[in-house]
């Protein structure tokens, strides 16, 4: 259907924590222009798999690559990663007393970016998306999710995504804890962020996000693998029936 | 003459680079009455400071060598020179100091510093200050701000009714030593009323080989006045210990205010044993900023005795060890009068092998009714090998106080680097943001060119080999 290479390739990936296995062969390709809804029960591994991708030290890759955009990333760091245009959104944001969010974002910009953008101008960008995010800009003066309220936490998150613009974004749960304005307007952020140049794995409890964005395929994640993959509709059964039978109904056909 | 030398590699460290020594009189090294008898000779001094001094030096050897805190027992006090004059006179503009001397300040920025953010600069090289100056605004407003050598001479009586008055030279061993052979320093007067905006900053530098530096350090902010001084220092590395011991008194009079920064940066080789401390009186403020980064071992206990009702005190200080340092470091707040306030925040780092020691004294005298105080220690470790403990000590003879006491130790969470990292920062500049983060409660009190050259300090300290 298309000749275009992915720009996010995860071939049979095995991940292991501290000596647990947790994904036992994950394979996704996440082409430009799309996104990717991942969803599956609590303790499954979503957020292992976002981990693993973004390289968590902790998060060994046993077997299996990834690859951005054709490169062979798996044994890169993070920040080698971040600089190849990869970037994740925590399900956790951590603080990190003292660093402002503006400070967070300048420094971040310039090493992505080297000082390409003139600080002026990268001023004003990051204004802009503060505003569309509907983020007061006092905001940018606190420090990085130190008393962030957690709608606060994944609104900040999403700034970051807009700011830094990565050509592939994992968002895991981002749109937990969002009361309905907000999930309207992180939303918003995230469908304008996305472009036919880059591609988004979003992963999600709720059926209701992906109203807004929509996604072209929907994975789930049960023990380490990938289950079953569908388009939107699979999300809208898994809401209506839930994992216990959507789940049973793949063991038995297995 | 050609200064123009080869760059050698000096690590994270970039002041470690030497002059030639073309002094005008170098000491032998060693300590003796005759070393302190020419050192006055040379100043020319009255017989009063002369007594003071060889008084002090009979203190000096009948102390013994503390044997609490950090570990003194590699000084040689017979390899130090403890009396260095580089040139023989001062300069008030830069074209006045030797080409050589002022090429060094240049390079560690002052005199730009100077022109762009500062309303006086003190330079000292080896014992003596070489560079002088004071915006003629401040000094038609009566402020005085001269090295403590010219103070004695021009302004006796201020001097005679201060100097010594804080810190006695019997208070301690170094507070002797410095007493005996001390050279240099600021004095600072502020008449009633003045408000100092602009900082007024002192820089230290050693050049030679096993050196001992004794700066003498007296300001007096009179009533209801302002001033902020700041002072950095640096050294160039040698094997040879060097050892710097000033003496800083402070007086801040009723309703003054009177801020002290100290960005300490000294060479891997030097011991740093300073003694600093400040009475406040009714309604006055004093609040120590203290910063160590550098020097093999520092002891400096920034003090502060509220003798006035409603003073306050507040002691900031933030302390570095990397491999080979240990920073012992902290304050002392003494309530004597009532409703008098305090706080004492000490953040530490330490690092490849590094050592911090917080070491504090709250004390609160009976009938210091309504005083109120704040301890807090927070520790930062960077890796296993690093080491830091706090020794706070808290006497209180009085009911109606409120105290708080808290010490946190932390190590750097994998979890902030991993973020960090993930949008784009290496891990040394992921460090380096969570030690500024932390750290940050003291740098925004710098003005901003400090607080911007105090994250550059950290980065550096960061950027050697991590762990
Ligand atoms: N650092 C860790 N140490 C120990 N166990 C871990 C670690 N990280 C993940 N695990 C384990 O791996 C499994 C998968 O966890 P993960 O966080 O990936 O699940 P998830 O699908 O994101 O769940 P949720 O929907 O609750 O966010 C869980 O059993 C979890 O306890
Ligand atoms: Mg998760």
């Amino acid at each position: 259907m298309t000749t275009l290479s992915p720009l996010l390739q995860i071939e049979d990936l095995h991940v292991a924590v501290e000596g647990k296995e947790i994904l036992r062969g994950v394979s996704l390709a996440l082409y430009p222009g799309e996104v990717h809804a991942l969803m599956g029960p609590n303790g499954s591994g979503k957020s292992t798999l976002a981990y693993a991708i973004m390289g968590h030290p902790k998060y060994q890759v046993t077997q299996g690559r990834i690859l951005l955009k054709g490169e062979d990333i798996t044994s890169a760091t993070a920040d080698e990663r971040a600089r190849k245009g990869l970037f994740l959104a925590f399900q956790y944001p951590v603080a990190v007393p003292g660093v402002t969010l503006f400070n967070l974002l300048r420094t971040a910009g310039r090493a992505l970016r080297g000082q390409d953008l003139p600080v002026v101008q990268f001023r004003r960008r990051i204004r802009e998306q503060a505003n569309l995010l509907k983020m007061d800009e006092s905001f940018l003066q606190r420090y990085v999710n130190e008393g962030f309220s957690g709608g606060e936490k994944k609104r900040a998150e999403i700034l970051q995504l807009t700011v830094l613009q990565p050509t592939v974004a994992v968002l895991d749960e981002t749109d937990s804890g969002l009361d309905i304005d907000a999930l309207r307007v992180v939303a918003e952020g995230i469908n304008a962020f996305a472009s036919p140049a880059n591609a988004i794995l979003l992963i999600t409890h709720y059926q209701r996000i992906l109203r807004y964005v929509r996604p072209r395929f929907v994975h789930i994640l049960a023990e380490g693998r990938i289950v079953r993959s569908g388009g939107p509709e699979l999300a809208e059964e898994l809401e209506a029936r839930g994992y216990e039978q959507v789940l049973q109904q793949v063991r038995s056909q297995a | 003459m050609t200064t123009a030398r080869p760059q050698i590699d000096l690590g994270p460290y970039k002041y470690g680079f030497r002059d030639p020594e073309l002094y005008v009189y170098k000491a032998k090294p060693g300590l003796s009455r005759r070393v302190v008898e020419e050192i006055s000779d040379m100043k020319g001094e009255p017989q009063w400071m002369r007594d003071f001094r060889l008084r002090a030096l009979e203190v000096f050897f009948q102390k013994p060598m503390p044997t609490w805190g950090a570990d003194l027992s590699a000084i040689n006090f017979d390899e130090i020179h403890y009396y260095v004059k580089p040139t023989e006179r001062q300069g008030h503009s830069w074209d006045e100091v030797p080409d050589y001397i002022k090429k060094t300040f240049d390079r560690l920025g002052i005199p730009e510093a100077e022109r762009k953010f500062l309303a006086g600069v003190g330079a000292q090289y080896e014992s003596e200050v070489v560079y002088h100056s004071l915006r003629e605004d401040l000094k038609k407003k009566g402020v005085i701000f001269v090295d403590t050598d010219t103070a004695v001479r021009e302004y006796p009586d201020l001097v005679r009714r201060f100097f010594g008055t804080v810190i006695p030279p019997a208070d301690n061993k170094f507070a002797a030593l410095n007493s005996a052979v001390w050279s240099g320093g600021s004095f600072i007067y502020v008449p009633p009323g003045v408000r100092v905006e602009i900082p007024l900053q002192a820089y230290f530098r050693i050049n030679a080989e096993a050196m001992g530096q004794f700066e003498r350090t007296l300001i007096i902010a009179d009533e209801g006045s302002f001033v902020h001084y700041v002072e950095g220092c640096t050294a160039p590395v040698y094997s040879k210990d060097s050892l710097h011991s000033a003496v800083v008194e402070l007086i801040s009079m009723r309703g003054a205010r009177l801020r002290y920064t100290t960005i300490q940066n000294w060479s891997l080789n030097v011991y740093n044993l300073v003694t600093k401390r400040a009475v406040a009186y009714e309604e006055a403020v004093v609040e120590w900023i203290d910063a160590n980064l550098g020097s093999k071992v520092t002891m400096k206990y920034p003090s502060v005795f509220l003798m006035g009702k409603g003073a306050r005190g507040d002691i900031l200080s933030v302390a570095f060890a990397n491999t080979g340092q240990h920073q012992d470091a902290g304050g002392k707040a003494i309530h004597v009068a009532p409703y008098t306030s305090s706080t004492i925040l000490s953040k530490s780092i330490s690092k490849g092998g590094g050592r911090t020691s917080y070491r504090g004294l709250l004390k609160i005298y009976e009938g210091a009714k309504g005083a109120k105080s704040m301890v807090r220690c927070d520790a930062l470790i960077l890796d296993p090998y690093s080491r830091s403990d706090t020794y706070p000590y808290i006497e209180v003879a009085e009911e109606d106080v409120s105290i708080g006491h808290e010490a946190v130790v932390a190590k750097i969470s994998e979890e902030q680097l991993f973020y960090l990292m993930s949008r784009g920062l290496t891990e040394t500049e992921a460090m380096a943001m969570v030690v500024n983060g932390f750290i940050e409660p003291f740098t925004k009190t710098l003005p901003m060119e400090y607080a911007v050259e105090m994250n550059r300090l950290i980065e550096l300290q960061l950027s050697g080999a991590v762990g």
